[in-house]
This record gives structure tokens, sequence and C-alpha cells, in this order.
């Protein structure tokens, strides 16, 4: 099952190449149906999926029995989400692509190994095979970003591709170092995690976790780590900064709680406060910058620094209270935020680079939020939506945002009480910042240059409107969200292990 | 002499045989149709496999009175001589326009009769003779196209380096030589012990100018951009891959078998050699904007992270990811230096830029250097990201942490330059929308080179195998 969620829009790509230059309709009904079709499994996946039993759907095979690597696959409340929201946003992104036309053909082929190599993270339970899908993903996005972005693409591609790769090359080392620690020696991350190779090394265990933070640190990214993010995501097209923002950045996070924690507790520990004050200075940093921009897109693209920091923020905490179980209570909770997060900053962001590229890339063609004003009279459906995205984002009660960050909050304040106190004015900062941009685009009296835009069309709303959904229904109701997660998080705080 | 015996040298009479035939074939084709000639070296190489392979079965042994080996070592190096020239020589069926085509095939030939002879040898004697066959082979080839400046130049250059590295390195077997009174390896191994350090010492230097020349190794390597550049495409191929390991099988040879690292303790200078030798070729590949050049440094840096395997040859992953390393790197090099033939001879260009806009000229040749340079990076699934996790496998094995970090550097540096040519070929806009033509030889070459570093990085398991069974007969 899960190899055919993760090969299937590889399975598509490999046969768009075959097709003919020419047939752009054909192709892109291939892209779109293979992706569909993986999405589609996931969700019945989802449908299969039994609470509280730890990892499912495994798949075992021995791959390199010479050097002890299997191909593993197998995934649990944590990954579970997360391949959805990946299935859900490659999908979208596509619909919102159909009016590509440009090297069609590579675009589409880079467009499902991207979405292969993402899903392949997220499932992957071998670290072998975990390297190999998180390197995967670097290529088709730095082409994506080269070829189809920007301005100032190529800066931003060749900064994006150096800084990932240092980053996923320290992670290499510290992977290796768990392997030759290990006794019998594995790459498996489960096999890894029962071991505990390095508990009572501190040294290696500190060098091991400063490898894999790096690679995290920069692809959440962590201040101080963030300045390929503006770039990237500013002169990527639309599709592929909703990808960035909405999956790629959770790979970072996603390895925090799936390898820092249960593989180096102690180590994590010791440095929990550290990391939760990078994480703080994330949150301030990202909510500030954003606030002084007046690209639209900049402006998301800061915000997700902000957000990404409440994730880690929440992460910490978690390392923070590692056998202390008298924290094990709010290690959970934290962590249910960190991870509800996730997906919530995929959808609520995801959605709002759809936004600015709905405006930018056949209407405006412009994104200097000052330059508009009373949009808000003409177009009505793109109006509300964007409200409804901002105010996901900047936490208000009821949508999305909000359940992720109360819970965040009111988890780390039982571990960090005066770093979570002073993150929380991070939220009036985002708060103060989409409002004045909603206030600047859409009320006050319009501005002549855009009496003739047209509202979204279908295209744009059948890849706006789910999201948009999504954000109301989990913030109404995020019970069987929270199910799945706090399932997993439950055994990863509580036990400490 | 006993059938065994003769037997056991089969491949190298009948490599010798081939460039024989080759020769004679020669003066019987036309002028026009002398591809026939290399189609027939090609072949000849590759029927070479046979009995190499047969041999992977066997016990080590020794034939020639002790002073040549059949071990699984030996016959790894003969496959990768075989295997890269036989590349190279259909690669070059398109590619060189000369009245001497023929001869070109049986000169390779030649080559590739010492890189095996090289790889076998336990008798420094015999060592320095097959490095000097190669070498001599080498020189005529760099300078083969007697019309062009660049590759008299290449050919004259090649060889006063090449002349004064043998020199220092036959002094060093000579001191050698007057230390043990033996000049076999085993033999070696067993009188050293008991000789004085200092001259140890110096003859290790002495040889490692030798071996560090033919692999191109910094200090000794300021030969090989300009040779690369001005010799015939496929010979800079040739030499940056089949004389490169051929080097290093004599290195790691006499390294691990005659000198006891337990007495000699040469681990940490091979460490700052290979750290040194990754830098220097990286940082020089960085401004370079032809592509044969960039090739050239970038298979000195290459050179750098194949001796962290040497330099952690304790455990079982140094010499077996120094053997992987190569193997991988064989097809990406060769094959990244297929396409910078066919660009060389269909657009008469050898300058990066004017890769512009392949993607549209040329998309398989395009798609498939997109790979050897990502491959070459290190980025999985391919060959070179193999080679490169054994051998940083091997260095924190070894307690090398800080060349692994130096290796991991290197790595993100090189990037840079790699995408270079991915960004010309796939960013920037073409000159013109004219398709480049394939000839067909090439395309078979570049295809098989393009499916070895895939299949490599998908399923190394039997060249894993491989690679520790050759490390096991070398007596570690």
């Amino acid at each position: 099952m899960l190899s055919l969620i993760t090969f299937l829009p590889l399975a598509g790509g490999v046969l768009i190449l075959f097709l003919p230059k020419t047939q752009n309709r054909l192709m892109k009904n291939v892209a779109m149906l293979f992706s569909a079709a993986s999405f589609a499994v996931s969700v019945a996946l989802v449908g299969m999926y039994r609470l509280g039993e730890g990892m499912q759907f495994q798949e075992l095979y021995r791959w390199i029995p010479g050097i002890a690597i299997n191909y593993h696959l197998g995934i649990d409340g944590l990954s579970l989400p997360l391949v959805v929201l990946t299935g859900l946003l490659s999908v979208l992104s596509l619909a919102y692509s159909w009016r590509i036309d440009h090297r069609l053909k590579e675009y589409l082929f880079l467009f499902l190994l991207l979405q292969t190599g993402m899903l392949g993270v997220f499932a992957a339970l071998d670290f072998f095979l975990f390297y190999i899908f998180w390197e995967i993903t670097l290529v088709p996005m730095y082409f994506l970003i080269a070829i189809w972005g920007g301005p100032r693409k190529e800066y931003a591609a060749i900064k994006f591709f150096l800084y990932t790769l240092i980053g996923s090359l320290a992670m290499l080392l510290a992977i290796l170092i768990l392997y030759f620690n290990a006794s019998p020696r594995t790459f498996g991350v489960l096999e890894l995690i029962r071991q505990q190779p390095l508990a009572g090394k501190p040294l290696l265990a500190s060098l091991a976790f400063w490898g894999f933070f790096l690679s995290f640190a920069i692809k959440v990214p962590m201040w101080p780590f963030h300045t390929w993010l503006p770039d990237a995501h500013v002169e990527a097209p639309t599709a592929g900064s909703v990808i960035l923002a909405g999956v790629l950045l959770k790979m970072g996070t996603y390895g925090f709680v799936r390898v820092s924690l249960p593989l180096l507790p102690e180590a994590f520990k010791q440095y929990a406060f550290f990391v939760a004050v990078l994480a703080l200075l994330g949150i301030v940093y990202g909510a500030l910058v954003a606030m002084a921009q007046t690209d639209l897109k900049k402006l998301v693209a800061y915000s997700s620094v902000n957000h990404m920091g409440y994730v880690m923020l929440g992460v910490a905490a978690a390392a923070g209270a590692v056998g202390d179980p008298s924290k094990a209570a709010a290690a959970t909770t934290a962590l249910n935020g960190a991870v509800f997060e996730m997906v919530a900053h995929g959808v609520i962001t995801g959605a709002l680079f759809l936004i600015v590229g709905v405006l930018y890339d056949y209407r405006a063609h412009t994104r200097g939020v000052d330059e508009f004003g009373g949009l808000g009279v003409r177009l009505p459906v793109y109006s509300g939506i964007t409200m409804l995205a901002m105010l996901a984002s900047l936490g208000l009660p009821g949508l999305m945002g909000f359940v992720a960050e109360f819970f965040i909050f009111v988890g780390s304040f039982g571990v960090f009480p005066y770093l979570t106190a002073v993150a929380v004015t991070g939220v009036v900062f985002s708060a103060a910042m989409f409002l004045w941009t909603i206030q600047r685009i859409f009320l006050g009296p319009l501005n002549e240059r855009w009496t003739g835009l047209a509202d979204m069309d279908l295209r744009e709303k059948i890849s706006l409107v789910p999201l948009a959904v999504l954000m109301v229904i989990f913030g109404i109701y995020p019970k069987p969200l929270l199910d799945v997660i706090n399932a997993a998080m439950a055994v990863l705080a509580g036990g400490g292990r | 002499m006993s059938v065994t015996e003769l037997w056991s040298i089969a491949p190298e009479l009948w490599l010798a045989g081939l460039g024989l035939l080759v020769l004679i074939v020669d003066l019987f084709v036309p002028a026009g149709r002398k591809y026939l000639v290399g189609a027939i070296a090609a072949g000849g190489l590759l029927l070479a496999l046979i009995p190499v392979s047969s041999m992977l079965a066997w016990d080590g042994r020794t034939v020639l009175a002790g002073s040549y080996t059949v071990d699984g070592f030996a016959v790894f190096f003969k496959i990768i001589a075989l295997v890269s020239t036989a590349l190279v020589i259909l690669a070059a069926m398109d590619g060189i326009r000369s009245p001497f085509e023929g001869e070109f095939y049986a000169l390779l030939v030649f080559s590739a009769l010492g890189l095996v002879l090289m790889a076998a040898s336990t008798d420094i004697i015999l060592l320095a003779l097959s490095i000097e066959f190669v070498s001599l082979t080498s020189y005529v080839l760099a300078g083969f196209l007697k019309a062009n400046p660049k590759s008299n130049e290449a050919g004259l250059k090649y060889f006063l380096y090449g002349a004064a590295a043998s020199a220092t390195m036959f002094f060093g077997f000579s001191i050698l030589y007057g230390l043990t009174g033996t000049t076999n390896l085993y033999d070696l191994a067993t009188r050293l012990r008991g000789a004085p350090l200092p001259a140890v010492y110096l003859a290790l230097a002495f040889m490692l100018a030798g071996f560090g020349f033919k692999i191109a190794m910094v200090p000794f390597h300021q030969w090989a951009p300009d040779v690369y550049e001005g010799a015939p495409t496929p010979v800079a191929a040739f030499l940056s891959v089949g004389s490169k390991a051929a080097g290093f099988a004599v290195l790691v040879r006499v390294f691990l078998v005659a000198v006891d690292p337990g007495r000699v303790d040469w681990t940490l200078l091979m460490a700052v050699l290979a750290a040194v030798t990754m830098t220097v070729g990286n940082l020089l590949a960085l401004p370079q904007r032809n592509i044969k050049r960039m090739l050239a440094y970038s298979s000195i840096s290459h050179a750098g992270f194949i001796l962290i395997g040497l330099a952690a040859f304790r455990g079982d992953f140094g010499v077996p990811g120094l053997l992987i390393y190569l193997f991988g790197y064989l097809f990406t090099q060769l094959g990244a230096f297929f396409v910078a033939v066919l660009i060389g001879v269909q657009l008469g260009t050898d300058e990066i830029p004017d890769y512009a806009g392949l993607s549209r000229r040329a998309p398989v040749s395009a798609f498939l250097m997109a790979v050897f340079m990502l491959s070459l990076t290190g980025l999985p699934p391919t060959s070179v990201f193999v080679g490169k996790f054994y051998v940083l496998a091997a260095a924190i094995d070894n307690g090398l942490l800080w060349l692994a970090v130096v290796g991991i550097l290197n790595s993100v540096i090189s990037l840079y330059y790699y995408v270079g040519v991915i960004r010309a070929m796939y960013v920037m806009p073409a000159a013109t929308e004219r398709a480049v033509p394939e000839p067909a030889a090439l395309q078979v070459a570049l295809g098989l080179t393009g499916l070895g570093t895939i299949v490599i990085g998908l399923y190394p398991q039997p060249l894993i195998d491989l690679a520790r069974n050759a490390t096991l007969l070398l007596g570690l």
C-alpha cells in the first residue's frame, strides 16, 4: 500500500516522459490521474488505520543485506497526517498549475518526482532509504525554482540547493555515527530507537544530535538558518511555493519528532533550552520582519518562519521534559500541538501561497501590498477566502491555526514558562501583520487600477475551497486529527524512549 | 610453464594478441570505415572479460615465479580496466577524425594490457615496467592529434611530468630493494620489519610521488588540467578513469602489502593528502569554464575522496569503499566525458556556456549529463553516492570524523560547479533550437554509462560482494 502511494506519482512521471511533447492536455491528465490516485490510496489508508496500534502498514524487504540496509516503510500517527497532506497539496497544486504551458513535460515530471520524494520521506523507516528520499526532493525543487521561477530564480535555486545539501550531508554523518555504534549494526529507524546506541556516550550523542539538527533546522528553517527561505519562496512558481511551504518545511520538523526526539533524547534534552530560544527568536523575528514586508509573497514567507517557530517551540518543550514524568502530560500536549501545527500550517500557508498566486500570476502581476486597496468590492469570493486563510493563520479561535497554537502554548508553558510567555507576543505581531495586510488590500477606497480584475475562476476555486473547508472543519472539530496524532505522541513523550 | 599458469595469464595473452590483430586489421580496412577496427578492439576487450570473470571464484595464486598474482583484487581492477577501455573505444568511434584512427584503437588496447599488468604485479620490477608501459602509450595518446598544438602540448607535458615522476618512483623502488635485497612485494613486507625507519619513509615518499602522479593526487596533479584539455576527449576520459584506477591498484597493493601500517604509520599522511586533494581540486574546479578542465579538477578532487578509503583502511568499509567508489565513478566520469565528446565533435566547443539549451537540442544526452553531474556531486540514488557513502562510513568507522567533515564540505562546494553545467543545459536559453545529432555508437556508450550509474546506485549489493571478495584475497 505505502509503496503504491509513494511510487504512483513517479510511475506517472516516467510515463509522461514517453508521451509526445505536443499532447499538453493528455500529459496534464496523466499527471493528475497518478497524483490523485496516490492521494486516493492515502485517504483509503486513513480508513483502514487503527488508532493506537503504533507503526502500521509496514513493508520490510531486504535491499542491501551486505551492510544491513532494508527497504522498510510504515506509518503511524505522526506520518499519516503528513502523507495525506502531501497528497492533497500535490493534487491541488497540480490543479492550480493547469495553465502552465512552458516546458510542460519537464514540469510535470519534476513535480511528480517531488511528490514521490516527499511521500517517501514520511513513509521511510530505514535511514538509508530516508536519506535517499530526502535528497531526491532537492533536485526537482531546484529545477522548479530555476526554470519556472521569478526574476532572481537562479540565485534562489542554487542557494536553496546549497543550504539544504550542507544539512543533509551533516545528517548523513550523524546516521553513520548511529550505524557504527549500534550492535548489530543497522540503519533501521525502529531498531535504532529500540537499541538507543548512543545512550551513555554523551560526546557522540551530541555530535549526532548536531548533525541531525543542522539538517532539520535548515529545512524547517529555524532562525538563523532561514535566509534561503524568503528567496526560494519568492522566486518559486506558485505551485512550488505551496509545496515548499506546505510540505518540504515539515520534513524538518518531522525529522526532529521522528528522529532527534526518540533516538537522542538525552542529547536533545541537554540542548532543548537552546533550541527553544532559537525557536522563540524565529517566532518574534519572523513576525516582525513579515510586518515590514510590502511584497505579499515575502510576507507569507516570513510568516512561515514565525509559524515554524511555534512548531519548534513545542518540540523543544517536549525534549526539555524528557525523563521527567511530572512533565510528561505537558510534553504530550506540546507535541500534539506541534504536529497539529505542521498540518495546519501546511493547509493554511499552502492556501496563502495559492492566494498570492491567484492575484499575481494571472491578474495584477504585482505583489506590492500597498498597490492594492478596496479589492473586497471587486473580488468578493477571493476576498472571503483570503480573509479566512489569514485569520486562520493568525490563530483566530474556531479556525485550524488556533487549535495548534493553543496546544503548543499550553504544553510549552509547563516546561518553559518564560519563553512561552514571550512567544505569545509573536501571536500579537502576526495578528497585527495579517490584519494590516487585509486592510491594505481589501478595505478602503478601490484603487482605480484594478477595476477590471475578475474574481476567481473554477480551477482556482477547486484548488482553494478544499483547503478553506479544512481550516474550518478542523478548527471547530479537531478531534479526529488530534486522536490520530495523540496516540503516537503519547508514546513518544510519555515513555521517553 | 604449466597449463594452469598459462590459463592464469590468458587475459593478458589475449590482450597482447588483440592489440597486434587490431594493428594488422587496420592495414586492410579502408579509411572511412575505420570504425570496424574500433568495433573489433572493443569487442575483443569485452571478450577478455570472460576469462577474467572466471577467475573471480579462484583462490589467490601467483604465477611467473611469484611476480604476478591472480587474486580478487587484481581481477577487480582488470574488470575496471577492460570495461573502461571498451567504453572509451566505443565513444571514440565517432569522435576521432584522423588518418591514424586504427592505431588509436591499438594503442588503447595496449594501454588496457598495461593497466591489467599494473593491477596484478607483485614484483616491483614488473610493476615499474607495467607502469612505464601504460605511461608510454598514454603519452602518445595524449599527443595523438598531431595537427593540434594543444594536443602536442598535452603529450609533451604529460611526458615530462611523467618521466620525472617515474624516475622518482624508481628511486623509491631501488631504496626498497637496497634495504631488503628482494623485489617481491610479499618478501619485502617481511624483510622491511627490520629496516631502518628513515630509509623506509624516504622510499615511501618517493614512491608516493610516482603513484600520486598516476592518480592525480595533490601536489602531483598539475599536469591533469592541461593534459585533459589538450588531449583528444576520449583519451582524457581514459586517463581520468582507467589509469587513475590502475594507479590506485598499485598504491593500495604496495602500501597495504609491503609497508606494515602498524610500523610505519602512514594513515595520517594519507588522510591529510586526501583532505588537501579534495579541497584543492574542488576550489580550482569552481572557476573553470572549459568542461574538460572542470572535469580534470573534479577528477582530482575525487581522487582525494577515494584516498579516504585508503586512509581509513581498517575495518570492512575502507578498501571495499575505495573499490566501490572507483567502480561507480568509472561509469559516471566516463559518461560525463562522453557528453563532452558529443558536444566537442558536433558543436566544436568545450566551453560550458555553449551547453546552453542542450536540454532541448539533445534531450537524452542532457538528461544523462544531469544524472552524471548529480552523481558526481554524490546525490543518491547514483553510483558515486554509494562510493561516497562507503568512504565516509570508513572514515567514521576509523575515528576520522574530521576527514568526513572535510569530505561533506567538499561535496557541497562541488555541487556549485556541477550544477553550473546543469544550469547551462536546462535554464539558459539556447542560441539555436537546431537539434544536435547524436551518433549511434556514442549513444550506446552513453546509455551504458548512464545505466551503470543508476543501477549501481539503486542496487549496489553485487558490487559490494565483489569488492569485499576482492579485499579478502588481498590478505587483509
